[in-house]
């Protein structure tokens, strides 16, 4: 390493630096201690003092029916809708790739479009394309109330796909291209048709394209609060504790903030478990 | 067997047309509804206009509570185009570093930084919310602003832009011509970066941009709403005021139409810079 390059890398990594440690470091920190404190007051209107109360708030949390029933929501989400949204979008990529469709970039357009649609617009949206009175589709809702509690989730699954399902299909069909075209001639060569190429020679190719986005959507399932949110306004079936977010704002608005800060704590290493846990079983698998 | 199996052309024009109307269907429901006289939308054929009164709509939805929507989409523009701009230029600064110098401590940044992106939006938000109302900033422009500058994965796109399009041997030619490091960095590396600063910010334009658990925790004052939660408090009210109903329909589709144009002008970025992002 040079000396002289010292304050130029100060340079370029400090604003960036400070920024990072005020609004991710700090605050994570911050919570992690708020989870270890609780507050208390003399009397009921007494000042407020927040003394160690060590693994108390954890207890709680561990002891939250509502909160591991919400979690269990999500990973049920999860675990039907990420492999729909991807296998759709694998599924598409591919086609988009085979050479069998034309206007390429008319579809890759219009698919990709729902995602300039904000979560909090594409919920309200659907939102009244499920109402039994306001939707056009009747012949749908008045059969099927997909607002009720056995369907309500689903529906929001329906809306979170529909906005997420062109950009993954981007993010795989863009790792298509980069495949250099002499594998494929090769393939032909070889006797291999469409499907045969696709699933031995494509596919694999893609497999880290899939990978990250897989784990983004992991992600995204846990921190679901927008769609969740909005729905309330639509359907009795989406309670204050229906995914953890929604469980985290609603404990956050009583206010119990250290109760809510250990919610997000337990949420935030969820998520790094199981994002890592993904990236890991896939590497032991070659796939990288 | 596989190999012998053709799909004809036709059946993959078709699902192709499948998928077009599921994801354009809602939007053009959303259209039509924002057009219909006082949002009835169950009136008339409820995927075809008809009393066509969109203009009509845009004027009371402007004229409304003195105008707090256009005051919204005005807040939405300046959180995100401000805060991407600025987070954009931090974070493929951040990157180039951490791609053209070794330093110690280098990689440990860099995986801090990674680890940022798995951080979930809730564990940020609630404690930020409790810092800024400790300094007296909590609900006010920058208790939103200020926290939306930061883009981890910002950080991970420019390094590995810096990487591969920077080459080492051109900084070396600069620095033998008298040139600083920082000067070489916005006179050559900056535009050989160019379409990684272009998909950094687009990539940070639309987090900001639907991003609603900072704003809704952060801030009280409507007049400090981005329009997603403007829109957001309208539709949570609409059962003790269902006029409204129009307005929320209205403004859904008046706030998403100049995403959409921009996503339109914008696709040929978005595809080179999605392929580098997914390419390691």
């Amino acid at each position: 390493m040079r000396k002289r390059h010292v304050s130029a890398i100060l340079f370029f990594v400090t604003p960036f630096g400070v920024l990072f440690a005020l609004f991710y470091l700090i605050p994570i920190g911050y919570a992690v201690w708020q989870s270890f404190h609780t507050v208390q007051r003399t009397g009921t209107f007494g000042p407020a003092k927040e003394v160690f109360g060590g693994l108390v708030q954890y207890r709680q949390v561990f002891s939250n029916g509502p909160f591991w029933q919400s979690v269990e929501r999500v990973l049920l989400f999860g675990a039907v809708q990420v492999p729909i949204m991807l296998g759709v979008a694998l599924f598409l990529a591919l086609l988009l790739d085979s050479g069998l469709v034309k206007g390429r970039r008319f579809f890759r357009l219009v698919y990709f479009l729902p995602y300039a649609v904000p979560g909090v617009v594409a919920a309200i949206m659907w939102g009244y394309l499920y109402s039994p009175n306001l939707s056009p589709f009747t012949a749908v809702t008045s059969n099927a109330d997909l607002l009720s509690p056995g369907l309500v989730l689903w529906a929001m699954a329906n809306v979170v796909t529909w906005v997420y399902v062109g950009y993954n299909m981007l993010i795989i069909y863009s790792a298509l291209l980069a495949v250099p075209t002499e594998i494929y001639e090769a393939a032909k060569i070889d006797g291999a048709g469409a499907f045969r190429t696709a699933w031995s020679i494509k596919i694999p190719l893609v497999l880290p394209a899939i990978v990250l986005t897989t784990v983004f959507s992991i992600i995204g399932t846990l921190q679901l609060l927008a769609e969740p949110q909005v729905f309330r306004s639509f359907s009795s079936a989406v309670s204050s504790t229906y995914t953890p977010n929604l469980t985290v704002l609603s404990t956050s608005s009583v206010p119990n903030f250290s109760l809510a800060a250990a919610f997000s704590v337990v949420l935030a290493l969820a998520t790094f478990v199981l994002s890592f846990s993904f990236l890991k079983f896939t590497q032991r698998k070659g796939v990288r | 067997m596989m190999a012998a199996f053709r799909v004809p052309r036709y059946a993959a024009m078709l699902v192709m047309a499948v998928f077009t109307l599921y994801f354009l269907t809602p939007l053009w429901w959303l259209f039509v509804a924002a057009g219909k006289k006082d949002g009835q939308v169950t009136e008339g054929r409820g995927l075809w206009p008809d009393h066509f009164a969109l203009g009509e709509n845009v004027a009371n939805l402007i004229r409304y509570n003195d105008g707090i929507f256009l005051r919204w989409m005005a807040n939405s523009i300046a959180y995100t185009v401000g805060a991407a701009l600025i987070g954009t230029l931090l974070a493929g600064m951040c990157g180039y570093a951490l791609a053209k110098y070794v330093f110690p401590g280098r990689e440990t940044i860099f995986n801090i930084v990674l680890g940022g992106v798995l951080v979930p939006a809730t564990a940020l938000a609630l404690p930020l919310f409790l810092i800024f109302s400790k300094v007296e900033l909590a609900n006010t422009f920058w208790s939103v602003f200020l926290p939306s500058l930061v883009n981890p994965f910002g950080v991970y796109l420019g390094r590995v832009y810096a990487a591969a399009s920077v080459p080492d041997e051109l900084l070396e030619a600069a620095r033998i011509d008298g040139s600083g490091e920082v000067r070489s960095f916005f006179t050559v590396s900056a535009r050989l970066m160019a379409p990684a600063f272009v998909t950094i910010f687009l990539f940070h334009f639309v987090a900001v941009w639907n991003n609603f658990m900072l704003p809704l925790i952060m801030l009280g004052n409507e007049r400090l709403f981005p329009v997603t939660l403007g829109l957001y408090s309208w539709q949570s009210q609409i059962n003790g005021h269902p006029e409204l109903r129009a307005l929320v329909l209205i403004g859904a589709f008046i706030s998403i139409a100049p995403m959409i144009i921009a996503f339109l002008s914008l696709q040929r970025f978005w595809r080179s810079g999605l392929g580098t992002g997914s390419i390691k």
